[in-house]
C-alpha cells in the first residue's frame, strides 16, 4: 500500500510499504477513505517531538471502511467507521473512568520507559505520533491496523452523512469541545480563545453553546480570525495589537474568565520568550516555545480558569507559576479523551449544532500528501485544513 | 526477605526497596502494577509456571519439574541462555508466590509475587526480586544495554501481563505478522 511516512525535518515521502494484517483478537484493518493533516502534525514535521525515526507512517486523523476484523473485533466488514487517535482499550482502571487517553494499556510495554522517564507515566498509545506514542503506524495511508476496534472506532450509521462532516471526530472536533469544557464556562463568561486553527475554532462554537457570552479569539492570520468571526468570536490580531492591553480594555480590566491556549509547544509571533525558547529549543536546550500559555495565565482573570488543549511535550522556562498560585486560577488540560464525546458530537453534527466542514481549505489524492505538508506548513492563511483522499485519482 | 528496615528508617513506612540507605547483600528491587481483576484469577494464572513465557519476553522456556520445582532458561545478552532451578518456598493461594534458586544457578535468585486486593481499583500485584548479577556492575551494565537488565525486564513483564489479564491481548505497534515475529525475536 502506500503511505505519508516521516525522514526528517521537513521530509516526508509517499513510501510504498506492506499492508496490514491482523495481528490481535480485537484489531481490524480499516481502509482509508479521508484522512487530515493535523496542525500536530506539524509538530513532527518541524521535528519538535522526539522519537520519530524515518519511514514511521504519520497521520491520526482518519476514517474508512472495515475490511477485516479479528474475532474479538464487535465490528462488522463493510462499516464506516472514525477512529479516535487516541488508542484505549477500555477495561483498564483509566479506560474504566473515561479518561481514554491515560489508558494503561495501550502502549507497547517497551515504550513505556520513555513516557514514564519524562512524565512519570506512560500515556496511551497514539496514531502516527511517535515511539513515545507506541510507534503505531498512522492514517495517512491506503489501509491502517486498528488495535481495540471493540473499543475506539465510532460507527457511522447513516451512508447520507459524507466523510467531511464526521471526520473531524476523530481529533479536533473532540479537542476543541473538551477545550471549553476544561474551562468550566459559566452563563455570562467571556472567554479568550488564544489560535484560530481548527482546535480553536472548535473551541470558539463549543464556548458559545457551553453559555459564554463572549468570545475572543486571538491570532495573527486574517483568514482564521476571520473564520472565529464568523461564529461570533471578536478577534485581536496579536501583531497589531497589544494582546494583554487589549484584552484589559475590551473586559473592563477584569480580565477573562477563562482563557483557552490552542497554540501549544511552537507559538509564532517575535516575542522575547518565543525567541528565547527557540534559540534553546534549537540549541538542545530544551524548553517549549510557551509564550500563549504564560500570557493565558497573566491575562486571566483572578480565580479564573486556564484550558490548555495545545500540544507541550517537554519543560518550560519562566513558567509564571506565581501568577497561576497569587491570583487562584485552575488550570486543566489533557490529551482529548476522544472516546467519550463522541456520541454526543456525532448528534450535534446530525442536529446541525456544529459546524465541521467550513474549515477544508484544500482537498488532494494521498500522493500528493508532501506538496499538502509543505503548503499547510508554509501557507497557515490559505490552509485552514487539508483532506487527503486515498481513493482519489492523482492529479494531472 | 525484610520486607522492611525500621532499624535504620525508624520513622519510615516506605518499602524497603525504595531505601537510600539499605544495603542488601544482593541487588534487591521491587516492581509493581495494579490490575482490574480479582487477586484469585490473577494467582491462579502465574502458578501455573509456564504460563509466565506468554509475557515474560525474555523467557526462553519454563519446565515444570514437579509442583514446586521449575526449571528456567532465561535469554541473556549477546545470544547467551542462562538457566536455573527454580523452587517455591512459600505459596499463600491467591495472595503470594516465594522462590528461590537452587544450588548451581547461573543467576541465583529470589523473590516473592503478592498479589493484594486493592477494591474497585482490582489487585496490587508487586514482585520484590534478589538477585546476583552475573560480572557484576560491569555485567549489569552490559545488561542494561541490552535491555535485558533483570529490573528494566520485570517492569516490563509485569506491564504485558497486566495488558494480557485486562484486554485478553499484548499491545503491540507492528503492522505485520512479519514485523511481529522480528518484535519478538529481538
Amino acid at each position: 500500500m502506500k503511505a505519508i511516512a516521516w525522514h526528517g525535518k521537513h521530509d516526508v515521502r509517499v513510501d510504498t510499504v506492506d499492508d496490514p494484517e491482523i495481528l490481535n483478537p480485537r484489531d481490524a484493518i480499516i481502509k482509508v477513505t479521508s484522512t487530515a493533516i493535523c496542525g500536530s502534525d506539524l509538530h513532527l514535521y518541524d521535528g519538535y517531538i522526539p522519537t520519530m525515526q524515518k519511514g514511521d507512517i504519520l497521520g491520526h486523523e482518519f476514517m474508512g471502511e472495515v475490511v477485516e476484523v479479528g474475532p474479538k473485533s464487535t465490528l462488522k466488514t463493510g462499516q464506516r467507521v472514525v477512529v479516535p487517535f487516541t488508542i484505549a482499550c477500555g477495561q483498564c482502571y483509566h479506560c474504566s473512568k473515561q479518561q481514554f487517553s491515560g489508558c494503561d494499556n495501550s502502549l507497547p510495554a517497551d515504550n513505556q520507559d520513555i513516557a514514564r522517564e519524562l512524565y512519570g507515566h506512560p500515556m496511551t498509545g497514539l496514531f502516527g505520533f511517535s515511539h513515545m506514542a507506541g510507534g503505531y503506524a498512522g492514517g495517512q495511508a491506503e489501509y491502517v491496523r486498528v488495535p481495540f476496534s471493540d473499543v475506539g472506532p465510532f460507527v457511522i450509521p447513516d451512508d447520507s452523512i459524507e466523510d467531511e462532516k464526521v471526520l473531524f471526530m476523530t481529533d479536533i472536533l473532540p479537542t476543541g469541545w473538551m477545550a471549553a469544557e476544561n474551562a468550566m464556562i459559566e452563563p455570562g463568561d467571556t472567554v479568550a480563545v488564544w489560535g484560530c486553527g481548527p482546535v480553536g475554532l472548535f473551541a470558539v462554537q463549543a464556548a458559545f453553546l457551553m453559555g459564554a457570552e463572549r468570545v475572543i479569539a486571538i491570532d495573527h492570520f486574517p483568514k482564521r480570525l476571520e473564520l472565529a468571526r464568523k461564529f461570533g468570536a471578536e478577534a485581536i490580531n496579536f501583531e497589531e495589537t497589544k494582546t494583554y492591553e487589549a484584552l484589559m480594555e475590551m473586559t473592563g480590566g477584569i480580565g477573562p474568565d477563562a482563557c483557552i491556549d490552542c497554540v501549544g509547544l511552537e507559538a509564532h509571533g517575535a516575542f522575547a520568550d518565543n525567541i528565547l525558547d527557540q534559540i534553546k529549543a534549537s540549541t538542545f536546550l530544551g524548553t517549549d516555545r510557551a509564550h500563549v500559555i504564560r500570557q493565558a495565565i497573566i491575562a486571566c482573570r483572578k480565580g479564573g480558569r486556564i484550558s490548555m488543549p495545545g500540544v507541550y511535550g517537554g519543560f518550560v522556562d519562566k513558567f509564571p507559576l506565581g501568577a497561576l498560585m497569587q491570583k487562584g486560577l485552575t488550570l486543566k488540560t489533557g490529551q482529548t479523551h476522544v472516546q467519550r464525546y463522541l456520541p454526543a458530537l456525532y448528534a450535534a453534527i446530525v442536529e446541525g449544532k456544529v459546524d465541521t466542514t467550513f474549515l477544508i481549505s484544500h482537498r488532494a489524492p494521498l500522493d500528493r500528501g508532501p506538496d499538502a505538508y509543505k503548503m499547510f506548513h508554509d501557507y497557515q492563511d490559505e490552509a485552514t485544513k487539508i483532506v487527503l483522499k486515498p481513493g482519489l485519482a492523482m492529479a494531472a | 526477605m525484610a520486607e522492611t528496615d525500621t532499624a535504620v528508617r525508624p520513622h519510615d513506612d516506605a518499602p524497603v526497596t525504595t531505601s537510600k540507605t539499605a544495603r542488601p547483600d544482593r541487588d534487591l528491587f521491587a516492581e509493581t502494577t495494579t490490575i482490574r481483576k480479582p487477586a484469585q484469577e490473577l494467582y491462579d494464572f502465574w502458578r501455573n509456571l509456564p504460563n509466565l513465557a506468554q509475557f515474560m519476553d525474555n523467557i526462553d522456556s519454563i519446565e515444570k519439574i514437579d509442583d514446586r520445582r521449575s526449571h528456567w532458561r532465561v535469554r541473556a545478552p549477546m545470544d547467551k541462555i542462562v538457566e536455573w532451578d527454580a523452587v517455591i518456598t512459600e505459596d499463600v493461594p491467591g495472595k503470594s508466590l516465594s522462590w528461590q534458586s537452587e544450588d548451581g544457578a547461573d543467576v541465583p535468585n529470589s523473590g516473592k509475587v503478592e498479589f493484594k486486593d486493592a477494591g474497585a481499583r482490582g489487585t496490587i500485584v508487586r514482585a520484590v526480586i534478589a538477585y546476583e548479577s552475573p560480572m557484576g556492575v560491569v555485567g549489569k551494565i552490559v545488561a542494561k544495554i541490552f535491555q535485558r537488565e533483570p529490573r528494566i525486564q520485570a517492569r516490563r513483564d509485569l506491564r504485558r501481563f497486566k495488558q494480557l489479564m485486562e484486554t485478553g491481548e499484548i499491545a503491540t505497534a507492528s503492522r505485520t505478522k512479519a514485523m511481529l515475529a522480528e518484535e519478538q525475536k529481538a
